[in-house]
């Protein structure tokens, strides 16, 4: 029985004439993430764009590996942690994006920073998905007086300018837990829990379109004809819900996640950038380049220190971009 | 009426916002005075707790700083001992405003005339040029274009000065570090804007008249693909106002947003809150601008 298949406007109206050309049939069984992935697939931009984030990705987790594997004089020249004699080298051979003022391999460190900035992107965005799915789902859902109340409150968050807000909440909440006697006594937990901090605070300012745009679904789904076919043969609210609701917003919330990833990575390096994200030891593309824009002076420049870690971090926002506009096309998503 | 009703509605919400400032600035540990004097005697922090009163209840310090701010005082600065937050204002809001006006000069210019281009030319090796340029502002952040711009035009061809402010030759870069993002971002909306309405019917009659193309293109489609640039730019104005902090850092440049992340990081308390007042306020009060200036563009936008 395929009668419980969620059935979307598309599939009512049988194959794309795209679809048709390339020779696909929507089949049945098939649901709309399929269709999806065909019409993503044949975006060139979006799949070129996610190879080479699969590539970085593949890059930071296994550096680490190759940093273990290669032997320790190796591992001594390129850790991302390692001091040397040889400051600020210029890119070469041994050094592919050359050395910082501690004398540390500035390739190393841009993968490594590579590791937080994708770290709290992720989280960050996750963070965003699941408030704003559940708050534009409820207010949807639910209609009335409480739909007005969430809503409001979307409204009025609206207004607040959201990088102040996170600035002050990270010196300040941020703080507060950070000097609990039990996080005091070690520097590593204290590190993550800013790292996670940041990530809370840049996903709590950044669920607002997701609510509204989720609600907007959900008010045009409840009224649907599939959804009162299913109420009429007696499903209830919760089976509604998960089993036609929530898998038919879902291109949508995906949509919107990819698109809210970039500008999260983005706020993170800024914080970074001004000293109020990741501390040292710890990097993050952001701190990379405020470290290299500290060493500008007028006697030698040292644009490997800002090019590098700044062209890691804009091919990436530009790489996500593509992927977010290529799912957008691909889901058939209307974001204003 | 419409928009009277919103100004006398923002101002319970400029409250709220103020409440949520001060407690959360005051949840956090330690004061103003911790990190100067640490061995000092407990009479003199008791003394300056007493004369900032910070001694007091937290609700009565609220009310206090409420009854200040209707008498336009915004309280005095904790780390900028002689200063009080109204003349830390007055000395950084102009060079901010007078950087973020600039910013927004060159990304509406900038963005209109780019956008223009390539849709007017739709096709040809300028417009993939162009379009190639807007996806790079698009996607390299201020702070990565800003150090390049010094390196490039300060460093290596002396043309500007590499920081600080006071003529105009030092505002070009900042300016342009500023706005490079957002003049991206208004010609890829000025250009689909212009591609969108290039395809609708009133442009196929204009055209089955005999208007010219640039004409055609100058007259209508443009005028039709300015809304959503206006409606763009409120927001933008207000995130560039608002969101200098990095090429101020960069640039050494004595606007406010320096003093408020050095006043989070300081507990500067009367500072933060009356900054992020300051903020909130030209947010909401740009977009209620923009709301307006829709109204006159488009007649067909009523809000009544």
């Amino acid at each position: 029985m395929n009668n419980s298949e969620p059935q979307t406007r598309e599939q009512l109206a049988g194959p794309t004439p795209e679809a048709v050309g390339q020779g696909l049939r929507p089949e049945r069984g098939r649901g709309p993430g399929f269709r999806a992935w065909q019409r993503f697939k044949a975006n060139r931009p979006a799949m070129f764009s996610s190879i080479f984030l699969l590539l970085l990705l593949a890059a930071v987790l296994a550096w680490p590996m190759i940093l273990a594997f290669s032997g320790s004089a190796f591992a001594r020249s390129h850790g991302p942690d390692e001091l040397s004699g040889l400051q600020f080298a210029a890119p070469d051979a041994h050094h592919w994006f050359g050395t910082d003022v501690l004398g540390r391999d500035v390739f190393s460190r841009t993968l490594y920073g590579a590791r937080i900035s994708l770290l709290v992107g992720v989280f960050g965005a996750g963070v965003s998905l699941v408030i704003g799915v559940l708050w534009g789902a409820l207010a949807g859902y639910a209609g009335g007086r409480l739909d007005g109340l969430l809503m409001r409150t979307v409204d009025v968050l609206y207004s607040l300018p959201s990088v102040i807000f996170v600035i002050v909440l990270i010196t300040t909440v941020g703080e507060r837990v950070r000097q609990m006697p039990w996080i005091l006594k070690s520097p590593v937990l204290e590190g993550w829990l800013r790292i996670g901090f940041l990530f809370l605070g840049l996903g709590a300012v950044s669920w607002l379109t997701m609510a509204r745009i989720v609600r907007g679904q959900v008010l045009s789904l409840r009224t649907r004809a599939f959804v009162e076919a299913s109420r009429a043969l007696g499903a209830g609210g919760g089976r509604i819900l998960f089993r036609h609701i929530i898998p038919n917003i879902l291109g949508v919330a995906i949509t919107y996640t990819a698109l809210t990833l970039p500008s999260i990575i983005l706020y993170e390096s800024f914080l970074s950038y001004l000293g109020l994200g990741v501390q040292p030891p710890m990097a993050s593309w952001g701190s990379l380049i405020s470290e290299g824009v500290s060493q500008i002076n007028p006697i030698r420049i040292y644009w490997w220190l800002i090019v590098f870690p700044g062209g890691a971090l804009s091919a990436t926002l530009m790489a996500l971009n593509f992927v977010g506009d290529g799912l957008r096309d691909a889901w058939n998503v209307k974001i204003r | 009426m419409y928009f009277l009703r919103r100004i006398i509605l923002s101002m319970p919400l400029l409250l709220v916002i103020s409440m949520l400032a001060f407690v959360l600035v005051h949840l956090a540990p330690g004061g103003p005075f911790d990190s100067e004097r640490k061995p000092a005697s407990p009479e003199i922090e008791r003394n300056l707790q007493a004369k900032y009163h910070l001694d007091e209840p937290i609700l009565k310090q609220y009310l206090s700083y409420l009854d200040g701010l209707v008498h336009g005082d915004l309280g005095p600065s904790m780390k900028y001992r002689d200063h009080d937050v109204n003349e830390i204002l007055a000395s950084g809001l102009p060079v901010s405003l007078t950087l973020g006006c600039l910013a927004f000069g060159f990304a509406t210019l900038g963005g209109i005339v780019l956008g223009f281009l390539t849709a007017r030319h739709q096709g040809s090796w300028m417009s993939h040029a162009i379009n190639f340029v807007v996806l790079l502002s698009v996607c390299v952040p201020g702070f990565v274009v800003a150090p390049i711009l010094i390196l490039v035009f300060a460093m290596r061809l002396h043309w500007f000065p590499v920081a600080l402010w006071g003529t105009p030759w030092h505002m070009v870069l900042p300016a342009i570090a500023l706005g490079l993002f957002f003049a991206g971002k208004v010609a890829r909306i000025l250009q689909s804007g212009m591609l969108e309405a290039m395809q609708s019917e009133f442009m196929v009659a204009a055209r089955a008249k005999g208007l010219g193309e640039t004409r055609l293109l100058a007259r209508h489609a443009f005028r039709m693909a300015l809304l959503p640039v206006v409606s763009f730019s409120g927001p933008m104005l207000a995130d560039l106002l608002t969101g200098s902090f990095v090429v101020e850092n960069i640039f050494q440049i004595p606007g406010i947003g320096v003093f408020l992340v050095n006043g989070s990081l300081n507990r500067d308390y009367p500072v933060v809150v009356g900054l992020s007042l300051l903020y909130a306020a030209l947010l909401i009060g740009l977009n209620l601008v923009v709301d307006y200036l829709y109204t006159l563009l488009d007649p067909r936008v009523s809000y009544e």
